[in-house]
């Protein structure tokens, strides 16, 4: 992103503050609404106690002492950071490489998008029921085809259910890894490649000088995006493994699905939901720091 | 990018589409068929799985729902996401910075975690069961980055231009109309697509909010694979039609999407 550099010629501080506030409006309005509101609800359980969800009885922070304290919260929570480190080990290096490997025009880098988008688009139920029956015996492909090797694809193992899933989300999702970048190699003008060209230039140093430079961006957005959605992921697990075998598989927002809404323990859930935020937080303010360097910045946005 | 040929693209793409061409083959096929033998082709092809789609409206009806809230959505995110981004990208107001960090936060929160409150608002609102409801649900990720992408293609038209539509006397929305929303036709397409794909995958929420007069494909399916012996044919055609919705956007939208990702203006 390139936040505006100097002042308008011609256009003061004053008026610029209430255009920009003004044509900001409509979306505060729709984020008040759909994030800033729920979240104070899940704040408000998060500090009481309910009963059936009528009445609420102020308790401080016990829920956070009580789920600070937990075993359960500390285990889904580890799963669930295990699980979006092995998605981006995996997704991150195998989208570039895809992305570096396109080719740059013609019917086959067009091709090759369509055709790439389709994982993408396909609903999280409808991935969760096709990887279910891809390790049913007879019925599934990939049962089938592991089976020849004396490969038992057996789900009651927690590490084949955990590869499975890591297998199911590289499909679903590298390809935005992959779209992501190509889009940011893109931007690189053909000069550069001929520069780098007439000099000699490895293949490395072109990635480490050129190419990488111009990813740095869009990589962080490719990041931060997966990183979140693994983080969060529901429905899928939920089908395929259920949460199990055993709680091998249940995630964070499973825990809190089930606290939420199986035990209706609003102030628990709040609690966990209050938590998971502050380390979202965290993590998106140092993404947002990387993005926009205080250098840039100083120029920029927030010397305003 | 290098212009040696390389397999490796299509080897990825290869694998990828594996999966989806047993999607497809299975939808073929009948629950007998796939619990006794495994053929890897269509062997005795049936249409019969979508024939019980297409009887049954509880069941198409899944893909209109979908469709509306998702359709709502886009229009929603998109609308109110062009001016923001406008702002983001033109003026230097107080607060600019916290501000763009603040729209981001928003697409980091958990579904699961807003599902309780938005079931307690949206009752409040009488719009449980409703389109809307799923639609607005949905902002909360999509608005955020429609934002970011946007401000993204609206920095890359030159400032240049703004000067002079307004030395010519063109207000505001004039200027919008006439000259910045055409020339960022494209990433307004690759926005939409983002939209589209985040909203149609959705499904904790989709199917929180509704019960049964939006209930969209995803709760259709989530019942009928809940049962003791699903029935995975069945399933899987289901499947296959709910690839229709998002294949057709990419192939009506190829042009705007290439051209928009090329733009290499996503951030």
């Amino acid at each position: 992103m390139k936040f505006v550099r100097g002042p308008r010629g011609g256009m003061n501080s004053e008026r610029q503050n209430l255009l920009g506030y003004t044509l900001l409006l409509p979306a505060v309005l729709v984020l008040t609404l759909c994030g800033v509101l729920p979240m104070a609800f899940v704040a408000y359980y998060s500090l009481h106690d309910t009963f059936g969800g009528n009445s609420f009885i102020w308790v401080g922070t016990d829920w956070f002492e009580q789920i600070l304290a937990a075993p359960e919260f500390h285990a889904a929570l580890a799963r669930s950071l295990g699980f979006s480190a092995l998605a981006l080990a995996i997704e991150v290096p195998l989208g570039i490489y895809v992305a570096l490997r396109m080719p740059t025009k013609g019917v086959m880098a067009a091709v090759y998008i369509v055709l790439m988008t389709i994982p993408l688009l396909t609903p999280s139920i409808v991935v969760g029921y096709l990887w279910t029956a891809m390790t049913l015996p007879k019925a599934g492909l990939l049962y089938e085809a592991l089976a020849p090797f004396g490969l038992n694809l057996n789900m009651n193992k927690p590490v084949t259910a955990w590869l499975v899933l890591a297998a199911m989300d590289t499909w679903h999702w590298t390809s935005l890894v992959v779209l992501l970048c190509f889009a940011g190699l893109r931007s690189i003008p053909d000069d550069y490649y001929r520069a780098a060209r007439i000099d000699g230039a490895s293949n490395w140093s072109v990635f480490r000088y050129i190419q990488f430079p111009k990813l740095r961006t869009v990589l962080l957005v490719a990041v931060l995006l997966r990183f979140v959605d693994s983080f969060i992921i529901y429905t899928e697990p939920y089908v395929v493994t259920h949460g199990g075998p055993g709680v091998s598989t249940t995630f964070l927002s499973h825990e809190l699905v089930l606290t939420a809404l199986v035990e209706f323990n609003l102030g628990e859930a709040g609690a966990m939901a209050v938590v998971y935020f502050l380390i979202v937080l965290c993590v998106s303010w140092a993404f947002f720091r990387l993005v926009v360097p205080r250098s840039r910045s100083k120029s920029g946005i927030a010397a305003s | 990018m290098n212009n040696r040929r390389s397999f490796a693209p299509a080897i990825y793409v290869g694998l990828l589409l594996v999966p989806i061409y047993w999607l497809f083959i299975m939808s073929l096929k009948t629950t007998k068929e796939i619990e006794s033998s495994f053929i890897p082709y269509p062997h005795a092809p049936t249409l019969e799985n979508f024939k019980v789609i297409f009887d049954d409206p509880s069941w198409y009806l899944g893909y209109v729902n979908a469709l509306i809230y998702v359709v709502i959505n886009v229009a929603i995110s998109v609308t109110v996401a062009i001016p923001a981004a406008y702002a983001f990208s033109r003026y230097r107001f107080f607060g600019a910075r916290i501000l763009f960090f603040g729209f981001l936060t928003f697409r980091m929160m958990a579904p699961a975690i807003l599902l309780v409150p938005f079931v307690q608002i949206f009752s409040e609102l009488n719009l449980i069961d409703t389109h809307v409801a799923v639609a607005i649900a949905h902002c909360f990720f999509n608005v955020p980055i429609a934002v970011w992408i946007l401000e993204g293609f609206i920095s890359s038209i030159p400032r240049e231009m703004d000067d002079s539509a307004r030395v010519d006397g063109y207000g505001l929305i004039r200027y919008f109309r006439k000259i910045l929303l055409p020339q960022i036709a494209p990433g307004i397409a690759v926005t939409a697509f983002f939209c589209f794909m985040f909203s149609w995958v959705e499904a904790l929420l989709a199917n929180g909010l509704t019960v049964v007069e939006a209930k969209p494909i995803n709760g259709i399916m989530t019942r009928a694979g809940s049962v003791l012996a699903a029935d995975m044919p069945l399933l899987a055609a289901a499947g296959v039609l709910g690839l229709i919705p998002g294949v057709a956007l990419i192939v009506f939208m190829r042009n705007h999407l290439a051209r928009g990702f090329s733009m290499g203006r996503i951030v």
